[in-house]
């Protein structure tokens, strides 16, 4: 609980954030930058996670361990791209979302 | 007694069939013929043996047993059951007799006549093919055996007929002689279908049983005013008819010849087409006992009309093959009719003996017919009578044959046909006059044609050749020779004794004021051939001039094939399968066509919605989420 902020404050910023990652991830050409607005998305839905816990239910510690598994599984997420990048990279020698286009035929 | 292995008589020929068959391009000629006259030869040993243990021992209390060896082969329900087998009794042993005598003579014969051919090999696998289905049939124990083997003499029939497969003409003939028959056994196959499904059974033996369950119940339900079964029957017989060139399912017998010759001697004379008086005598206690013999009376009629219809277009044509084979549909026509008009027990039955005894007789007489023919033909190599004439001096033993052979048809006493055409005629005339009237008439006429035919050949004018014709070798003339013997000695054999319609033997005698008429007739059409065609005239074609029209219409076979054409060329084609095409082409395929095209552009004008990039998927699917959260929300707070 942080004084004189109150939960909508905090939720108002993490909805801004993660439009901004959908807005980024719609709109970036580089898959690099996509998967940076990945990050942003996860990383509001885990501070939902934890600030709803922290205000709501002070109680209890579910929402805060959730968040962990949050942050381990985007780990793991983004090694498994950024391998997948790197491989498409070697094929097609770009990271551009357009030059992978040729995969849907 | 023990008959069984009688079933090695169709399986030597077959395995003939398959060795000349395989091995054909391997095979010598030489050995090739040889050894499908052996294997027929052996087939003909064995024939005999069979009739003279059946005939002799095969009797048990007067009269004679029929053997039965089966096993089954196809079930369908645990009563309708097909069987493969061979049955035994005094028809199927006689023609047995018939087809291994002829078809044994035509191979020594063929040895000689295909000398030099390129698929002569091939001639003597498809002639084994042909035996082996002929012996099939007639040993067949069920109508579906039969109904295997009979479109198996079909198929080998066609083989042979279009045996010169790069003469058009030849291909023509083999093509009609197969779809007309088989457009007859059609009738024959729907008929098996309702015997089965009446009578639960296909077997011969339970059909054929007077005193069985099928016969006294046989009108039992009844159909357009006659019995289920006699429509069957008379299904089976349209079949018999296409097999037997009975009017109006003739039309490819004439064609048939072009074949060669020892083919229409074997097949189109001596065996194959007489399979339809066969069956019609395999099956006769169903025709005879059925609707008071409805059935019969048909085939009665129809036989005669053939015979006659038949004989007056053998007079007038000239192709010697063709008047041989109108003369053998006339003949055929004789043994529907005597069948037609006999009864079942003892003496009654003559007709049916009668139309057997005109069977074993006509096979040998008319097979050496052809083979005569054969070896003119091979001589100054020409069916037409036009280039023949004064023969007799080059080719002397080809002359007696065929005088013989003449003879035989002429019904001249002494000769085998004179006695069986008399027991027919006898027949005819305890039944029905108007028959035996018919009957008297065509024996007239066949005495006329066929000397019209002899004098033609061997005397008439005297023909300048360019190389002049010789006698045929030695491997030709003695199965002419042996069927000439047979064309006489046939005649003595009492058939009466050995095959009748109820297996009992009975007392046949010559009736001689009928025998007396039967052959004033003949002689009478025997002695204008002579005046007419003995020396070149000038009478003949004064004479056919003085028919005028009519001449013309017998010449062109009454126009049967043109209104065969007519009916299949301008109104089933035309105006049937035209128009059906048509709706077919632009109605069911365009509708299909129409549906295709239309997915094909539709999915045209779509599939530019699949981009291929992730970012347009990932829009669409928060779109589609973002719409199915307002609309939820939507109600929610409705």
């Amino acid at each position: 609980m942080i004084e004189g902020i109150s939960i909508y404050e905090i939720l108002t910023l993490t909805s801004v954030l993660f439009f901004i990652g959908v807005y980024g991830f719609f709109t970036r050409q580089n898959l690099i930058t996509i998967l940076m607005s990945i990050e942003l998305i996860l990383n509001a839905a885990a501070v939902n996670f934890v600030i709803i816990n922290t205000y709501l239910y002070p109680d209890f510690l579910q929402g805060a361990i959730f968040s962990i598994f949050i942050i381990a599984l985007a780990a793991a997420e983004t090694a498994l791209a950024i391998a997948i990048i790197i491989n498409l990279y070697k094929l097609v020698t770009s990271v551009e979302v357009r030059d992978t286009e040729t995969m849907k035929h | 007694m023990d008959f069984s292995y009688t079933i090695l008589i169709p399986l030597i020929p077959l395995a003939l069939f398959i060795i000349l068959g395989i091995f054909s391009k391997k095979i010598t000629p030489a050995i090739s013929g040889w050894l499908g006259s052996l294997g027929l030869g052996t087939s003909f040993v064995l024939s005999l043996y069979t009739a003279y243990h059946y005939f002799l021992e095969g009797k048990l209390n007067g009269v004679y047993q029929t053997f039965i060896y089966k096993d089954t082969w196809i079930i369908f329900t645990d009563k309708l059951y097909i069987d493969m087998g061979v049955l035994i009794d005094p028809i199927s042993v006689m023609m047995l007799v018939v087809v291994s005598t002829v078809s044994f003579m035509v191979h020594l014969y063929s040895r000689g006549y295909m000398k030099g051919d390129d698929g002569y090999t091939r001639f003597f696998s498809y002639l084994s093919l042909f035996s082996f289905s002929m012996f099939g049939l007639v040993l067949a124990t069920n109508l579906f055996q039969m109904y295997i083997f009979w479109e198996l003499v079909g198929v080998s029939s066609y083989l042979l007929i279009g045996y010169y497969y790069t003469k058009p003409s030849a291909v023509a003939a083999g093509k009609k002689a197969f779809i007309v028959t088989r457009f007859a056994d059609m009738g024959f196959l729907i008929g098996i279908l309702i015997v089965g499904y009446y009578t639960g059974t296909f077997d011969f033996d339970l059909l054929s049983n007077p005193e069985g369950s099928i016969i006294t119940n046989g009108v039992a339900s009844s159909f357009m005013g006659l019995s289920v079964l006699t429509w069957a029957i008379l299904l089976i017989f349209i079949g018999g008819a296409g097999k037997s060139a009975m009017f109006p399912l003739h039309i490819w017998l004439p064609d048939a010849m072009e074949g060669p010759t020892p083919v229409s001697a074997l097949i189109h004379a001596a065996t194959m087409v007489v399979a339809g008086v066969y069956l019609v005598a395999r099956m006769f206690p169903l025709y005879y006992f059925l609707d008071d013999g409805f059935a019969l009376d048909v085939v009665a009629y129809v036989g005669a009309f053939s015979a006659l219809f038949a004989a007056i277009i053998a007079v007038t044509q000239t192709d010697i093959k063709r008047v041989l084979a109108f003369s053998t549909m006339s003949q055929i026509g004789y043994m529907m009719l005597a069948l037609g008009v006999s009864k079942y027990e003892g003496h009654d039955g003559l007709g049916f003996m009668a139309s057997m005894f005109h069977l074993f007789t006509h096979a040998m007489f008319k097979g050496l017919l052809f083979l005569a023919a054969g070896s003119v033909i091979h001589a100054v190599h020409s069916n037409y009578l036009k280039d023949m004439g004064g023969l007799r001096k080059y080719m002397p033993i080809t002359n007696i044959v065929f005088l013989i052979a003449a003879l035989s048809i002429a019904g001249f006493p002494g000769f085998a046909g004179f006695f069986s055409k008399d027991e027919i005629l006898v027949a005819a005339f305890e039944s029905n006059m108007l028959l035996y009237v018919i009957g008297v008439f065509v024996a007239g006429l066949t005495a006329f044609y066929m000397f019209r035919l002899y004098f033609g050949i061997f005397w008439g004018k005297e023909t300048k050749f360019d190389h002049a014709p010789h006698e045929s070798p030695l491997s030709m003339t003695i199965p002419m020779l042996f069927l000439a013997f047979m064309s006489i000695a046939g005649g003595y054999i009492h058939f009466s004794e050995y095959v009748t319609a109820d297996h009992q033997s009975f007392e046949a005698h010559l009736n001689y004021p009928l025998a007396a008429i039967a052959v004033g007739v003949g002689l009478i059409g025997i002695i204008i051939a002579y005046v007419l065609y003995k020396k070149e005239t000038s009478i003949p074609l004064k004479l056919s001039n003085s028919f005028g029209s009519f001449y013309k219409w017998t010449y062109d076979k009454f126009y049967i094939d043109e209104i065969y054409l007519f009916v299949t060329k301008k109104i089933i084609f035309g105006l049937i399968a035209a128009p059906a095409a048509w709706f077919d082409k632009h109605i069911v395929d365009a509708s299909m066509i129409g549906i295709g095209n239309a997915t094909a552009s539709l999915s045209n004008r779509i599939k530019g919605m699949q981009s291929g990039k992730f970012q347009d998927y990932a829009m669409s699917f928060i779109g589609g989420g973002v719409v199915i959260a307002m609309i939820i929300f939507y109600i929610w707070i409705n």
